[in-house]
């Protein structure tokens, strides 16, 4: 059980995940007939790239629960999901524990799959519906381990069903047999299955009720003390990550603005955005006071020049749309790219 | 007169191959004139059919059984299909979930706006523009003329509930149900349209009767609260005691369940098990089988929604017992 646990001091542990400078761009253009744009008069061969991921660097130590945050298209899934190998990165470099595994062949990769698992959001669409769950849970297991036995291989799923809260009894069920809660309980199985160190879970609360969330979140909680696991959550929910992680790194347009401990960064934000996402976090019986951002998102397709959120930052001055600010550290241990903190200009 | 509306004794029932079941069950409410109501429960807890079945909206095979809804003194649960068009999306509007789909995708937002307007009586196309634009510039649309000859994939999320809401004002509707208006929303959106929904209706003396599932945004635009579990009233108050001093065990575990309730970085609060299916709703309490401090009363009798000492009502038997 996970009692009451004090703040980690950073940068002690390992590094068990490293992202360096990680780029993911989709062409999204389509067919060559797709592609021709009439400009100016004449037709050009035009491709349509979305940034969705640009030069992010993040360094996950064993046993820590790192949360990144952002809103909806701001490419926090699909960080997650190309440091998972589920999408080829287009520059940069992953690591697991100093190995690094963003260029190894489907069979080279193999055994890091094991050790790194995922959790998705829906638990409806990641179970096959028509599996029964006993079969979901051998499958991975099975895979990884060939030469495991009829018995031990029983004896495995039981355990793991057991130790998410499914009566073991249940496993010739199907998914629709279980409510959400269960299912995503049923998806804890499978990733903790085959032992995984480190385990990515993409909004594995978002689509479920608030007392079933609690139950979900105390699972994950337990079975980190447990099994010593390291987590990478993707959220938007700003008041379940701030329960939850060791550090936090905020995201606005395939960027990342700001990564500190939770403490600090809820206690005191420093980038504009991270201020004004705080800002809007409803809280329980307190007036509205958030910090209103003007304007929308740009597209990930034409990012802005220089900051990316300098369209919508009240403090944007000249610098701000010409030239890109670099991730800097400050005395309290926060990280933040934006040349207003650097140069004293917005206010902490 | 200060009772926008009532709603008596209401019974919903879904007709079901093997019978009726009841996914309202005998629920008693009223919303003042200009008053913030709050419906808070989770999925499931029929907190949407309850906003559906007042203006009629309820489809087959869902049907009121029994019950009044008393709208400005007339009883309009009992009203034809012509007659409830002329209240509905009139005197009562109504801002759904997704704004992607209650805007047509292939009409301008004008052409939208319009017919609205057109639907509930006849004027001229220039008073309707001009109306058009008057409730565009209320929810901050900028630029409104040019906003009028533009659909809906032209804008963004939030933009688009801002239309929604604009659209529900055209007839100056003395009651808005808004059903989980921002829940398909970002943060920063969210808390800019309840900014938005709190202040019209302010200014406007409009009730609201907000449906959602999010504790945090209820208590800060709401004046009262009314707790919803697997059909029925658990708990109903003014937000503060809601909030702050919850007496039924359900309120109070959903309430311990939030993230920002816990202190540090402990177990959060959990409720154990799941709400009931509407055929499987225990008999007695229907909260019984979930509940930590259940007795034997609470498996055999149904808890009636009484006023405590507390101030609040609660349908529990044990509140006021110790």
């Amino acid at each position: 059980m996970a009692a009451e646990r004090e703040e980690k001091p950073p940068m002690k542990t390992d590094v068990l995940v490293g992202i360096r400078n990680l780029v993911k761009h989709f062409d999204i253009s389509g067919g060559w007939i797709e592609q021709l744009k009439l400009d100016a008069g004449r037709i050009r061969r035009k491709k349509t790239v979305v940034k969705a991921v640009n030069d992010i660097s993040i360094d996950i130590h064993e046993g820590e629960t790192v949360s990144v945050v952002g809103e909806s298209g701001c490419g926090k899934s699909t960080l997650a999901r190309t440091v998972m190998g589920l999408y080829p990165p287009q520059s940069g470099e992953i690591y697991y524990r100093d190995q690094r595994i963003d260029q190894l062949s489907e069979s080279q990769l193999k055994p890091f799959r094991a050790r790194m698992q995922m959790v998705f959001q829906d638990p409806y669409a990641s179970l096959n519906p028509r599996m029964i769950v006993g079969d979901t849970l051998r499958e991975p297991i099975r895979f990884h381990n060939p030469g495991i036995s009829g018995d031990e291989l029983d004896g495995k799923v039981a355990a793991v069903m057991e130790q998410v809260g499914i009566d073991p009894d249940w496993q010739n069920r199907y998914p629709h047999e279980f409510s959400g809660g269960q299912r995503q309980r049923i998806s804890i199985a499978r990733a903790l299955a085959v032992d995984p160190e480190f385990i990515v879970a993409d909004e594995p609360i978002a689509a479920l009720d608030v007392s079933i969330q609690a139950q979900i979140l105390n699972l994950m909680m337990d079975l980190q003390a447990q099994h010593g696991l390291t987590y990478l959550f993707i959220s938007h929910d700003l008041s379940v990550v701030e329960h939850i992680s060791d550090r936090v790194a905020v995201m606005y347009l395939g960027t990342l603005c700001e990564m500190a401990s939770a403490r600090t960064l809820f206690t005191s934000p420093r980038h504009p955005y991270t201020q004004a996402l705080l800002s809007a976090i409803p809280r329980l019986g307190k007036a509205f006071s958030h910090k209103k951002l003007s304007g929308d998102v740009p597209t990930p397709i034409r990012l802005p020049d220089g900051c990316v959120f300098n369209t919508r930052c009240t403090y944007a001055r000249e610098r701000c749309r010409r030239q890109i600010p670099s991730l800097i550290a400050l005395s309290n241990g926060t990280r933040v790219a934006c040349h207003g903190v650097e140069d004293n200009w917005v206010d902490a | 007169m200060d009772k926008l509306l009532s709603i008596e004794h209401l019974n919903v029932d879904f007709a079901m191959r093997t019978g009726p079941l009841r996914a309202v069950n005998d629920v008693s409410l009223t919303v003042d004139k200009g008053e913030r109501l709050g419906l808070v429960g989770e999925s499931g807890a029929g907190k949407s059919v309850l906003g559906f079945s007042i203006i009629n909206l309820i489809s087959k095979p869902g049907y009121i059984q029994s019950g009044r809804v008393i709208f400005q003194g007339t009883d309009i649960s009992s009203y034809s299909d012509e007659q409830i068009r002329q209240v509905r999306g009139n005197r009562i509007s109504m801002i759904f979930q997704d704004p992607m789909m209650t805007l047509n995708p292939v009409l301008t937002i004008g052409a939208q706006m319009r017919e609205t307007l057109h639907a509930h009586g006849s004027m001229s196309e220039a008073a309707a523009t001009a109306i058009c634009l008057e409730k565009l510039k209320k929810v901050y649309i900028s630029s409104p003329h040019k906003r009028l000859s533009q659909y809906p994939h032209e804008f963004s999320g939030g933009m688009r509930q801002r239309i929604v809401i604009a659209i529900s004002l055209l007839t100056s509707p003395a009651l808005i149900i808004a059903d989980e208006p921002t829940t398909a929303l970002d943060v920063t959106i969210q808390a800019e349209i309840m900014d938005l929904l709190l202040e019209l209706c302010k200014n406007e003396n409009m009730g609201l009767l907000l449906i959602t599932h999010d504790l945090a945004v209820v208590s800060q635009v709401t004046q009262r609260i009314a707790v919803m579990y697997a059909g029925t009233i658990v708990e109903l108050g003014p937000t503060e005691e809601i909030i702050h001093k919850p007496q039924h065990p359900y309120t109070r575990g959903l309430l311990g369940a939030l993230p920002q309730k816990a202190s540090g970085r402990g177990r959060l609060n959990q409720i154990p098990g799941v709400m009931p299916g509407l055929a499987k709703i225990p008999v007695g309490c229907p909260f019984s089988n979930r509940c930590s401090l259940v007795r034997e009363v609470c498996r055999s009798t149904r808890p009636t929604l009484d006023a405590k000492k507390s101030g609040n009502q609660v349908a529990c038997h044990l509140v006021d017992q110790g």
